[in-house]
């Protein structure tokens, strides 16, 4: 290590004296039953992790599909059904198999236990289940996709769902309705854990905000999945049994089914990005250096995006005839809603004024991440208006506005937190010079695929259209150029992460002088997590705790 | 704005030119426009915010600068700040769209009506004279047009982005919409909520003429028979008039300037007469029964198609007087033979 000021916090051990643990919780035990019987936390994060990048990659498949349809003004590509069953495959992987289980089945997993002390989740066997269930749902979505396709769109509208189509529309609905009880047991386990599992000297207040983020997550996981479910059972029944309860013939209300679709659907898009926000908390902190400005002001914030978040469903629906005066309701609480993510936003540019600033890739990701939501949330503005609403809903502005804060946001905050704990799950480095090219790349493809898009949505151009005017063409190639650029950026990290698992540099226990608990143990750390149970006898983000604690170590080593 | 008239048309045309604006070809376009740019201002100040805040204080603070970092537990006066202002903001936003979503949805009182039809995959515009169009609807130019709308299977939605208004369309119930056309020309119909295979072939185009041509072509494609009068014949072969016939005798209530009342059911309820009313109470009449008379008028549920109930309801919105149906009871009860179903209309597949 050189004393000289550097531009990286990096710290690696002596790489020609260094070696991993013995024993860690990767090589504790051998062979597939140990990986597929496991309760280990840390090994069922990894499990979650090759099955969400699986279905990353598949959704992203039709994505690349979807594109490369909408570079020509005609359905020349494949025709106009099979386009409605790439965009409903695209939605339903992206949305159910990948953003929602993303980080919290990856990194929630992985690090809710380490980060309060814990030695396991609170329910480790239901959390195997967990991923069981998802392996179930993600496998029959397959089967849907295998067996002919579904062309509902991702959120199933009946009608349409119950008596128009014949394609595989039950076997999708069953596949959403079980991957949904995944959630609901994920975010079972993470609550009781944060209640009950956490070391002492953990308060709420000396939580990570990674930890609160999840745990607000978890609250619309188990308050809101079960509406889905239910949901989607009443389309089953309806399809199969015409139990009348959406068709107006019947004397049942098409309307409701919106209502509780969206009743799920909305907290849904916070499921995906509060864990987001958690990661982005914790990478901003350790790389200047500094607790994040106004820790009590972003935690109560994510609490409040969850409360609140409850209460907007309606925005999706304004133009669908529903009550006016219900509509300024709806649209004076979206506005509300806004507003603790702009409090994050600058608490987050805040948290960097007088810090000690270095920027590695997870950092990198974190600055994307910034700029990205900011358009993301203040698009969302412009659709919670109503009358403005009336003119962008349904086109690709809504495209563009919910890539930017699932993509922009979500994605790119899941991909900080994987480089950023890459070292903490393996023991080893990325390469730091090809990944920051990725995190540019993707930054650049992001916005040459969905900033077009919004130029489009004014235009009017709807969604979901496998044909366009041709006046239309010169910005959907620009947003399919954009795509290539994106799809390259992501390959990227799944070629060198892949190499670093056995050539990347020996990280020790904390290559990035974090504070977390998480980082105060061998990378990768052993199967029991601690061997003796820690004290938080520390403030959270406490950089001086750190720097005492390594001097210590330092001179009693040395 | 506080943009100059001469420079807010310079901009936006020139921004249609360039393929990157929709024209602005209704009374409503200008004021959600204003709001957009509004936004557009909104957003493009909180990103540079954002970004010159991020890459300011990454430049200031980089580890070479600041090598120690300065511990800040918070700051109330500036997180206070960052939370009014963009609540403060939000709310004008919210004030003024509100306002927007009011004057695009709240027809004026003298709109002329024409009804749509969605189904998949077309759009049947019917016009009050008889006039029929599929995927095509002539207005007039300068004159409010309200749609009232309806589908028969899937959701649909009437858009046409070149008037900054779209609708719902959805099965089981009217939704409207309304508009002021400013410029003649071509402007494109799209539907925008997702109704199946060929959901993007359900598109078409609303001409907008000067009421001098729009006249002419009223006169040019007529069908010789008006809505009101197709459900004239309907209401005589339906058997309607062997109740609603304003005779002393009458065993349903009379149904002659009805509409636009205010209504009494048995259950005490009061109730505005319009046209969703209308077609509800022919479909479901246990479900509001006037007072004064009995649960005996059976459902036509099934008996009539979304056009044939335009029909009658554009026959009762228009019916002044019994005379007329008196006279058919009259005919109909001499062995004539009664009307008919009306001819499928011009064009309908
Ligand atoms: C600042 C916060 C946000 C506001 C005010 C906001 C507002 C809205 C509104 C009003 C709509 C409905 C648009 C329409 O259909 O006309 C919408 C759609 C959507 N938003 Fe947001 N949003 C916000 C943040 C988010 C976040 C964080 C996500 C996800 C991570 C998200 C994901 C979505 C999705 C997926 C849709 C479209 C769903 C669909 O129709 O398929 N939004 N948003
Ligand atoms: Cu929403």
């Amino acid at each position: 290590m050189s004393t000289a000021i550097g531009n990286t916090i990096v710290s690696l051990p002596d790489q020609s004296t260094a070696r991993l643990p013995k024993r860690h919780y990767i090589n504790n035990e051998y062979g597939l039953l140990s990986w597929l019987l496991t309760e280990d936390h840390k090994r069922i994060a990894l499990l979650y992790l090759f099955s969400v990048t699986f279905f990353f990659f598949i959704g992203g498949a039709f994505a690349g599909l979807i594109r490369l349809e909408l570079l020509t003004p005609q359905p020349d590509l494949v025709a106009a059904d099979t386009y409605n069953k790439f965009f409903t495959m695209h939605g339903l992987i992206m949305i159910f198999l990948f953003l929602v289980p993303s980080i919290p089945g990856v990194l929630g997993n992985f690090l809710i236990p380490l980060m309060i002390g814990a030695k396991d989740l609170a329910f480790p066997k239901l959390n195997l289940l967990s991923w069981y269930v998802y392996m179930a749902g993600g496998t029959l979505t397959l089967a849907a996709l295998v067996l002919g396709g579904v062309d509902t769109g991702w959120t199933f509208t009946t009608p349409l769902s119950t008596h128009y189509l014949n394609t595989h529309v039950i076997t999708a609905a069953m596949a959403i309705f079980i991957t949904g009880f995944s959630s609901i047991l994920t975010g079972i386990n993470f609550i009781v854990t944060i209640h009950r599992m956490r070391c002492p000297g953990m308060t709420w207040f000396r939580m990570p905000l990674f930890l609160w983020s999840h745990y607000a997550a978890s609250l619309l996981m188990v308050l809101g999945t079960p509406v889905l479910a239910t949901t989607l059972v009443l389309v089953a029944l309806e399809r199969l049994f015409g139990i009348g309860i959406f068709d107006p013939a019947k004397g049942g209300d098409p309307l409701l089914f919106q209502h509780l679709f969206w009743f799920y659907s909305h907290p849904a898009v916070y499921i995906m990005i509060l864990p987001g926000m958690g990661v982005v908390s914790e990478v901003i902190s350790t790389f200047s250096r500094k607790r994040i400005f106004g820790y009590t002001a972003v935690a109560f914030s994510s609490v409040a995006i969850a409360l609140f978040g409850f209460f907007v469903w309606e925005h999706h629906m304004f133009i669908m005839g529903v009550s006016s005066y219900s509509a300024l309701v709806f649209s004076l609480l979206t506005m509300l809603v806004a507003v603790p993510s702009a409090i994050k936003i600058f608490n987050w540019a805040f948290t960097l004024q007088k810090g000690s600033i270095t920027f590695e890739t997870p950092m990198l990701y974190c600055f994307g991440f910034m700029g990205l939501f900011t358009i993301g949330g203040l698009t969302g503005v412009f659709l919670g208006s109503l009358g403005m609403d009336i003119h962008l809903t349904e086109t690709y502005f809504v495209v563009a506005h919910f890539h930017f804060v699932m993509v922009g946001g979500g994605l790119m905050a899941f991909l900080a937190g994987i480089h950023f704990w890459w070292p903490k799950m393996t023991g080893r480095m990325y390469p730091e010079t090809i990944s920051k090219l990725a995190a540019v790349t993707t930054f650049i493809g992001f916005n040459l695929t969905f900033l077009p898009q919004f130029v489009l949505g004014y235009l009017g151009l709807p969604r979901r259209y496998a044909a366009y005017p041709p006046e239309f063409q010169v910005l959907n190639v620009l947003s399919t150029a954009g795509a290539t650029v994106l799809g390259f950026g992501y390959m990227l990290p799944l070629l060198y992460l892949a190499w670093s698992l056995k050539y990347g540099a020996i990280a020790g226990s904390n290559p990035w002088q974090a504070t977390g608990l998480e980082w105060q143990i061998a990378s990768p750390p052993p199967t029991e997590n601690f061997t003796e149970i820690p004290i938080m006898d520390h403030e959270v983000y406490d950089y001086e705790w750190l720097a005492n604690k390594t001097k210590k170590e330092v001179t009693t080593v040395g | 704005m506080g943009l100059s008239p001469v420079l807010w048309q310079f901009l936006v045309n020139w921004l249609h030119n360039a393929s990157l604006f929709p024209a602005e070809a209704s009374t409503i376009a200008p004021y959600t426009d204003a709001l957009y740019f509004f936004l557009v201002l909104m957003t493009i100040f909180g990103t540079t915010l954002v970004a010159v805040l991020v890459v300011f204080f990454s430049a200031r603070y980089s580890r070479q600068r600041s090598p120690v970092a300065t511990q800040i537990e918070g700051s109330t006066l500036l997180e206070t700040t960052w939370t009014i202002i963009p609540l403060a903001i939000f709310l004008v936003v919210y004030v003024w769209g509100a306002l927007l979503y009011f004057r695009i949805y709240n027809p004026p009182t003298n709109a002329m009506n024409i009804y749509i039809v969605g189904k998949q995959w077309m759009w049947k515009a019917e016009h009050p004279g008889g006039q029929h169009e599929i995927d095509a609807l002539h207005v007039p130019m300068g004159r409010p047009v309200q749609l009232t709308m309806i589908s028969q299977d899937v959701f649909h939605s009437f858009s046409v982005p070149d008037f900054r208004i779209k609708r719902e369309v959805i099965p089981g119930r009217y939704s409207t919409v309304w508009f002021e056309a400013t410029k003649a020309g071509n402007y494109r119909l799209f539907c925008s909520q997702y109704c199946g295979t060929q959901h993007s072939g359900m598109v078409g185009w609303i001409t907008v003429m000067t009421p001098g041509d729009y006249k002419t072509w009223l006169e040019q494609s007529t069908s010789g028979q008006s809505l009101a009068q197709n459900g004239e014949r309907l209401f005589a072969s339906m058997g309607c008039n062997s109740c609603h016939n304003g005779t002393a005798a009458a065993r349903g209530p009379d149904l002659a300037g009805v509409y636009g009342s205010k209504l009494t059911l048995t259950d005490g309820r009061q109730i505005l007469v319009d046209d969703a009313y209308l077609r509800d109470a022919i479909l479901n009449p246990s479900a509001h029964v006037t007072a004064g008379y009995a649960p005996i008028m059976p459902t036509y549920q099934g008996q009539l198609s979304e056009d044939g109930l335009i029909d009658l309801v554009e026959f009762i919105k228009n019916m002044q007087s019994d005379y007329r149906v008196q006279q058919t009871l009259v005919t109909a009860a001499s062995g004539e033979s009664a009307p008919t179903t009306p001819p499928q209309a011009a064009g309908e597949r």
